[in-house]
């Protein structure tokens, strides 16, 4: 009795020590947030002060505004990301969910040598390639276009692999059936396979928007000027310009993690999915 | 499917259906390719355009003169490697980035993994937990550079690390613009972590939601008695899979590192001067090399160097992480 009653108090000792570095850690992770947004809301003097400014005197929401007015470069640069990543993301998983449909039940006799193929480039980094595919773009005359940031980025081996393994384990059953129901390969794909794939699709197409969204040495090499910046180049080339202004920086920074944001509260079971999915590359 | 019609098609070899059955299992092999093709077709034909071609492009590059030019002019053997390689500069960056990853691989490796355990050692507020950790994961290099440049890590007293330490005493310390002490590595790496360490707790967290509880009751048996023995004797072998994913793209990561030195060393007076000379990785250096520069012979022949690093580097530490448990 005196044994048991030690042994769950020696248990609440370690659940409050696990708690309180718990709080403490998720503390000092959401501190960027919090300072991100602090500086987004204060006037230029209290974020330079040397004296840390914990709280804004009075909230600055004009700096959002500033965001926004005649001459600054967000407002294409956030029109350019949000187009740059849907179109991606819609073909990226059209493209892909095809492929990957073909390689698991399309019976072809070099299936399976087109897909080590297409695996084989996959262990190549981006590192080699972003200067010649740089070379491809301006061959096609696609330099600072949104066409030269989207397509080289919607051949992704990652979410065909992921596609054909799904697709491995679909049911015959229900293929047959649309098959005797008159329905072509493609009929089959469209009006049955596809509806029964909507899960690995919401994450894949999850995962997909973030990178694409956040990316930036692609879009910084193929977007020379300023009508083609994303807003991770706006973001970065106002960061280390002279003019910079740091309240209308992170009001500018908050604005472009909203997106995600909101995406993250909707989508949190599919991306959490999408990423252990990416584990097993 | 295709190996049955074949066996039926070899049987019935002498019938007189044979030469109507043999036409017909043709034409389905050829709807089959047909069909194949139009389903596998574009994703082929993207990556041949978009990563066949760059791969073969580069390498005429790496062994060509192209000087302000994509289609080198002249054949010229090994000497764009050798100039490379004799670039103290790009010596320096490869130097870097090994450091780098390093020292990035298993402080990941263990924040991530602490993370995993500690938030599934608790009931209440799992979620939460993880929900923070993992929100990071939103923000991108960029934005976070912003932050860790501007306030977080910013060499007045006006930033926030700063005011922290001022609390005891502590003057001022110049974390990015002063080379020695090097205090901008702490910078670059704490960005890094932030950024990445929820992303691999989930990992983890799903490793460990993996191994069934029937495990640490027949290890209680066999005279597991605390739980520091679990961790050491069931948890962490059977996270072995885990452990070496997430190592290896985490290295891979590592190496190809670029936006947080670019946007935490860079300044107003260009990419390639300011703080960056400090630490300059290679793909900041092959950026350069080919966009400042123009020289894209040698970038090339740097970035296949760079991809030789990064395969040696990934096969000897799945040779560590595989041998070692």
């Amino acid at each position: 009795m005196k044994n048991r009653h030690r042994i769950s108090a020696s248990r609440v000792v370690r659940q409050t020590l696990i708690y309180l570095l718990l709080i403490i850690l998720a503390i000092i992770f959401l501190v960027p947030f919090y300072v991100m947004l602090r500086n987004a809301l204060s006037t230029k003097a209290e974020v330079t002060s040397l004296d840390w400014v914990w709280f804004p005197k009075e909230l600055q929401w004009q700096n959002f505004a500033e965001v926004f007015e005649d001459g600054s470069i967000f407002p294409q640069g956030l029109l350019n990301s949000a187009v740059i990543s849907v179109i991606q993301i819609v073909l990226q998983l059209a493209i892909s969910a095809a492929a990957g449909y073909g390689l698991a039940r399309v019976p072809y006799r070099r299936r399976n040598l087109v897909f080590a193929a297409f695996l084989a480039t996959m262990m190549v980094p981006t590192a080699v390639t972003f200067v010649p595919s740089f070379a491809v773009v301006s061959a096609l005359g696609w330099v600072s276009t949104l066409a030269g940031i989207i397509v080289p980025g919607i051949f992704s081996v990652f979410s065909v692999f992921l596609f054909r393994q799904f697709f491995l384990d679909f049911p015959d059953e229900l293929e047959e059936a649309g098959r005797l129901d008159g329905l072509g390969p493609w009929g089959v794909f469209f009006r049955i396979v596809l509806p029964n794939a909507k899960g690995i699709t919401v994450a894949l197409g999850a995962i997909g928007f973030i990178n694409s969204w956040n990316a930036f040495l692609w879009p910084l090499v193929v977007g020379q000027d300023e009508h083609s910046w994303t807003v991770q180049v706006a973001l970065s080339s106002y960061l280390n310009s002279y003019s910079v202004d740091f309240p209308v920086l992170f009001a500018a920074a908050v604005t472009s993690i909203i997106p995600l944001v909101i995406l993250f509260f909707i989508f949190q079971r599919h991306i959490v999915e999408g990423v252990k999915m990416s584990g097993m590359k | 499917m295709s190996s049955i019609s074949k066996n039926a098609s070899a049987d019935l070899e002498k019938s007189p259906e044979s030469a109507k059955r043999r036409n017909d299992y043709k034409k389905l092999r050829r709807r089959n390719t047909l069909t194949f093709w139009s389903f596998v077709g574009p994703m082929a034909l993207g990556l041949l355009v978009f990563v066949g071609i760059p791969i073969v492009w580069g390498i005429v590059l790496s062994f060509g003169n192209a000087q302000t030019t994509i289609t080198p002019t002249k054949f010229v053997g090994l000497s764009n490697y050798i100039q490379v390689l004799s670039d103290p500069q790009f010596r320096s960056s490869m130097i870097l980035v090994a450091i780098f990853a390093i020292i990035i691989v298993p402080l990941t490796l263990a924040f991530s993994l602490g993370l995993a355990l500690l938030v599934n050692e608790v009931k209440f507020g799992r979620g939460f937990f993880r929900t923070v950790f993992f929100i990071p994961t939103a923000c991108s290099y960029v934005v976070a550079s912003a932050i860790w440049k501007m306030s977080l890590f910013n060499g007045t007293s006006s930033g926030f690390m700063n005011t922290i330490l001022g609390w005891f005493g502590v003057e001022p310390i110049q974390w990015i613009s002063a080379s020695t002490p090097p205090w901008y590595w702490l910078v670059l790496v704490t960005v890094r972590l932030w950024l990445q360490v929820g992303l691999y707790m989930i990992l983890f967290t799903a490793g460990l939601q993996d191994i069934p509880p029937e495990v640490y009751e027949a290890g209680r048996i066999d005279g597991i008695r605390n739980k520091f023995q679990e961790l050491r004797y069931i948890t962490l072998p059977l996270l072995k899979n885990t452990t070496i994913s997430v190592s290896l793209l985490c290295l891979i990561g590592a190496f190809q590192a670029f936006d947080e030195f670019y946007n935490v060393l860079g300044s107003a007076s260009g990419s390639g001067s300011g703080n960056l000379s400090l630490a300059m990785p290679p793909l900041v250096y092959l950026y350069n090399m080919a966009f400042s520069s123009q020289n894209y012979g040698v970038g090339s022949a740097g970035a296949f160097i760079l991809t030789i690093v990064i395969v040696i580097f990934a096969l000897l530490q799945g040779k560590l992480t595989g041998s070692k448990k």
